[in-house]
């Protein structure tokens, strides 16, 4: 399997921030180190936090995707 | 049509222990812009365009005004016009700027932080067919110098437009270096400085420059358009010769003469206010990081205006956090979407790419003391834990 390929898939559309990156907060622990996290959040301010929420918690952002044409998130847990 | 006093006044009692800390929004009205405005309003309501004793007495009087401002800012006298805002002054900056310059191009070039007044105007630009470059920030919000220099000397630039400092995170911008680039390629710099004027110095180099009274305790509804001799500019607006043609209306008169007041108040005094407000909000950055976990305090931490701090903490929401502030009589300022009337987050902290959720910023003023800030420091640990409990975290 791609290690890039997401084990787990958030689905926080229509959800306001800060509600997905607090779903990926307690999602993240749950998966084992190395594996990679979807988070499908429309919210405009996800673009901004998800990204900043990994630089703030040491975890690895790989970008930002669409997913039958909603925006998704990749994080990959480090630690 | 009822009588608008009836609203009543903001309640001050003593249950209210809080402190208003909105000064980059409106700044108190300083004593001395009180004392000018009351004497003006029996003194200065005359046109002072027209041609009899009382108009006469009336130009005198925004004579003095323009002579303050133009001592203050370092500039000549008919270099100052006043405008009915800080907005409206950003917008004759940019869109005159512009027009003045039509026949060398027709790009605006600009900072991803500008003021909204100029992000606004800039749209406006763009939907008449002309175009914009917008020049990145760093993680602290300062521009990229070398994107800067690259923008402004691309063939086509009309105008480049920085503020002197983020209104939303404090970031001081290296407007003395942006001028050089600009001077380099023989392009006109505007620098909207609402933030800085009467509290820092704002560097050289600027064709045009705009401010706010209200940010520095003079009263709501005047605004300052400053253009330097030889600078290209044609008036956005229908024809109208007052303020020399820059700015259409009426000036209001006692409001400038306020403002000016209070300008030259805050100015003699800036130095060592600085001082003091900027020991305050080294005191809340070291104090929020040590006493409130995940939170995330942004803008350079040295290279910064005197009076804001802002900072946004994980998990929380904006509005929530500033609704809960009020409650307890402390007024805040919040970049995160959820306050916005768009709900998309603040277009600064996403340039910076810095956490846009949960964010709040204190903007310090000459009536905040050591006593408030520390209270404000007491009770935020407890508010933002409350707030993350009810989420679950």
């Amino acid at each position: 399997m791609n290690p890039d390929t997401p084990v787990d898939v958030l689905n926080c559309l229509g959800q306001r921030c800060p509600l997905p990156v607090i779903a990926l907060a307690k999602h993240l622990p749950t998966v084992p180190v190395g594996a990679v996290v979807r988070v499908l959040a429309d919210d405009p301010a996800a673009a901004v936090d998800i990204p900043a929420w990994c630089r703030m918690r040491a975890q690895q952002y790989l970008g930002a995707a669409s997913a039958d044409g909603s925006p998704a998130f990749d994080v990959r847990r480090l630690t | 049509m009822g009588d608008p006093r009836q609203a009543g006044p903001i309640d001050q009692g003593e249950n209210v222990r809080g402190a208003y800390f909105d000064a980059a929004t409106a700044t108190p009205l300083h004593p001395a812009a009180r004392e000018a405005l009351l004497g003006a309003l029996e003194d200065g309501w005359a046109d002072p365009g027209k041609l009899y004793t009382q108009a006469r007495r009336a130009r005198l009087l925004l004579d003095a005004a323009r002579a303050t401002f133009a001592q203050v800012l370092g500039v000549r006298p008919d270099e100052v016009a006043f405008t009915s805002s800080g907005s409206t002054a950003a917008h004759a900056a940019v869109l005159g700027g512009l027009a003045g310059r039509r026949r060398a191009g027709s790009t605006l070039v600009r900072s991803a932080i500008e003021h909204s007044a100029v992000l606004h105007a800039g749209e406006r630009h763009v939907r008449d067919g002309g175009a914009e470059a917008e020049v990145p920030v760093d993680l602290v919000g300062r521009i990229d110098l070398d994107a800067w220099a690259r923008e402004v000397s691309a063939p086509g630039v009309a105008l480049a437009a920085l503020i002197s400092a983020s209104h939303e995170v404090g970031t001081v911008q290296p407007v003395a270096a942006a001028a050089a680039a600009c001077r380099e390629a023989g392009v006109p710099l505007y620098v909207d400085a609402a933030q800085s004027l009467g509290r820092a110095p704002v560097p050289d180099g600027w064709s045009l420059l705009t401010g706010s009274a209200r940010k520095w305790g003079g009263p709501p509804g005047v605004g300052l358009l400053v253009l330097r001799k030889g600078t290209r500019w044609v008036s956005p607006y229908p024809a109208d010769d007052r303020e020399s043609g820059r700015f259409p209306g009426a000036p209001d008169l006692p409001a400038i003469l306020a403002a000016a007041a209070s300008l030259h108040a805050v100015h003699e005094t800036a130095a060592q206010e600085s001082n003091r407000l900027s020991a305050l909000v080294d005191h809340v950055r070291a104090t929020v990081a040590a006493t409130v976990p995940d939170v995330e305090i942004v803008g350079d931490p040295a290279d910064r205006l005197p009076h804001i701090v802002t900072f946004s903490c994980l998990y929380v929401d904006g509005e929530a956090l500033l609704t809960a502030l009020d409650r307890r009589g402390f007024a805040v300022s919040s970049g995160s979407a959820c306050t916005s009337s768009t709900l998309r987050p603040s277009h600064v902290l996403a340039a910076m790419g810095v956490l846009t959720h949960g964010n709040i910023r204190l903007s310090l003023h000459h009536d905040s003391t050591a006593e408030q800030v520390d209270r404000f420091l007491a009770e935020l640990p407890g508010i933002v834990a409350a707030l993350r409990a009810e989420v679950g975290m």
